[in-house]
């Protein structure tokens, strides 16, 4: 059976620690160099990327495989009207595994049923983005273990993909939840409503400084200036949830911040030269943890 | 021994010699049932629809009639999904030769539409949509939107 990776919801505990404790060893240097040599790796990406994109090829190519793409979405076949499960048809023949990320949710799901080789999904829409939830993760237990940590979700919590996986991650981590995000953009109540569920503690705060003692972990996510009528609305939202060094004066000495990047106003620019920093680190992982998942999904 | 009754008395619309019998449907459920089935104006059958007729099971109840065709299954169980109490009667000849209940299905296709503007499945790719039956409703397979009430105003 072709292996897929396709949501973070379709792992468990397990399978999340093996995966975690693979990338820790090649994050050591204990891998074979070769291990994917002769291999193809496509990267489909129907929308801008910089680091997942990047992090795919640096690992493949650290294994000795290839990548291959094609370039904009304009220069293919695509933009002629062709459907993605020709595309994915088409290149199943091309390569050894397929990395896509696309605007529509579900898309990856649906490639994963035309491929004969296996997908990794690289984020569809506003639906899931694996990868990324594994690298925080894989983050957050360089500093700490996963169990029963206490974690802030900042900013967009409506339309956020990562921390809506990241949060569902963790909750079979027995991990407490605080979340603080402007009106309108607060965690969906279904997520919500999942996650308590599941047993998690999920609190919703107005203020970072309300919790800022208690929690292990900040992670920060974009707050959209599209999502707000005028810059200056944007901009009054956008200040009072920014991360400075001195509401991180106020925080546990061990907490870290995280941020799936690009950040642009959430976090001054200050705090890059704090302990607490860990969000460079965070996309630096992105290459040990995407290896370890062509690892799982190619040898 | 049951009383030998005239077959036609009471009935607001004639028996069947040959077709199905949906009975027991939840009232005002009747013509989401058709719905359901595909059946519109223009295909074949010939369709008997009785609404809130009394019930001394339910108190009031629907019935649909569709003569020379037996519904499969498949079709009988997606009717389960707006109705759960609906009995299923063929009839050959004039006479019942089967009678099932419904049962809700684990998984639908190609029979909802999913509500998420944003999911592959309502794009022109080659896919029927596809739905898991689950506690809280309808979990979309692609998308993971789930349809938790009101399923039949995204029947296709």
């Amino acid at each position: 059976m072709t292996r897929h990776i396709i949501s973070i919801g379709d792992f468990d505990r397990r399978q999340i620690d093996r995966l975690l404790d693979n990338a820790k060893r090649i994050d050591a240097q204990k891998y074979d160099k070769n291990a994917l040599y002769g291999k193809i790796l496509a990267t489909l990406f129907f929308e801008p990327s910089t680091r997942t994109r990047m992090s795919f090829e640096a690992a493949m190519a650290r294994f000795g495989g290839t990548s291959i793409s094609v370039g904009s979405v304009e220069a293919c076949s695509m933009a002629k009207g062709e459907t993605l499960a020709d595309t994915i048809r088409v290149v199943s023949g091309y390569a050894d595994a397929i990395v896509i990320r696309h605007p529509k949710e579900g898309a990856a799901r649906l490639a994963a049923q035309f491929a004969s080789v296996p997908v990794i999904n690289a984020g569809d829409g506003a639906g899931q983005h694996p990868s990324q939830t594994l690298l925080d993760l894989y983050t957050i237990r360089q500093s700490m273990k996963l169990d029963g940590i206490s974690i802030a979700l900042i900013g967009d919590l409506r339309y956020g993909r990562t921390a809506h996986s990241l949060a569902s991650a963790l909750s079979l981590y027995h991990a407490k939840l605080h979340t603080i995000s402007p009106k309108g953009l607060e965690l969906p109540t279904s997520l919500h409503t999942e996650l308590s569920e599941k047993g998690m503690e999920v609190t919703e705060h107005e203020d970072i400084r309300d919790v800022i003692k208690e929690v292990d972990v900040i992670y920060v996510t974009r707050i959209q200036r599209e999502r707000f009528p005028d810059s200056a609305s944007y901009f009054n939202v956008a200040l009072s949830y920014r991360i400075t060094p001195e509401l991180l004066a106020g925080a546990k000495k061990h907490a870290i911040v995280l941020h799936p990047l690009p950040r642009v106003d959430e976090i001054d620019p200050r705090v890059d030269q704090l302990s607490h920093a860990k969000y460079f680190e965070q996309s630096k992982n992105g290459v040990p943890v995407r290896m370890a998942m062509l690892l799982q999904v190619m040898q | 021994m049951k009383k030998q009754e005239n077959p036609d008395e009471g009935l607001l619309v004639r028996r069947i010699q040959n077709g199905t019998v949906i009975d027991h449907i939840d009232p005002g459920e009747a013509l989401n049932v058709v719905k359901i089935l595909g059946i519109t104006g223009t295909t074949l059958e010939s369709l008997s629809i009785a609404t809130n007729v009394p019930s001394g099971q339910m108190g009031k109840k629907d019935i649909v009639k569709l003569s020379n065709r037996e519904l499969s299954k498949e079709e009988v169980d997606r009717i389960a999904l707006i109705s759960p109490r609906a009995t299923i009667n063929i009839i050959r000849n004039f006479k019942v030769c089967e009678k099932k209940g419904v049962e809700i299905p684990d998984m639908i296709e190609g029979l909802v539409r999913c509500p998420n503007p944003g999911c592959i499945s309502n794009t022109n790719e080659p896919i029927r949509s596809r739905f898991l039956v689950t506690p809280k409703g309808l979990h979309c397979t692609y998308c993971d939107w789930v349809i938790g009430r009101d399923i039949t105003s995204y029947i296709i």
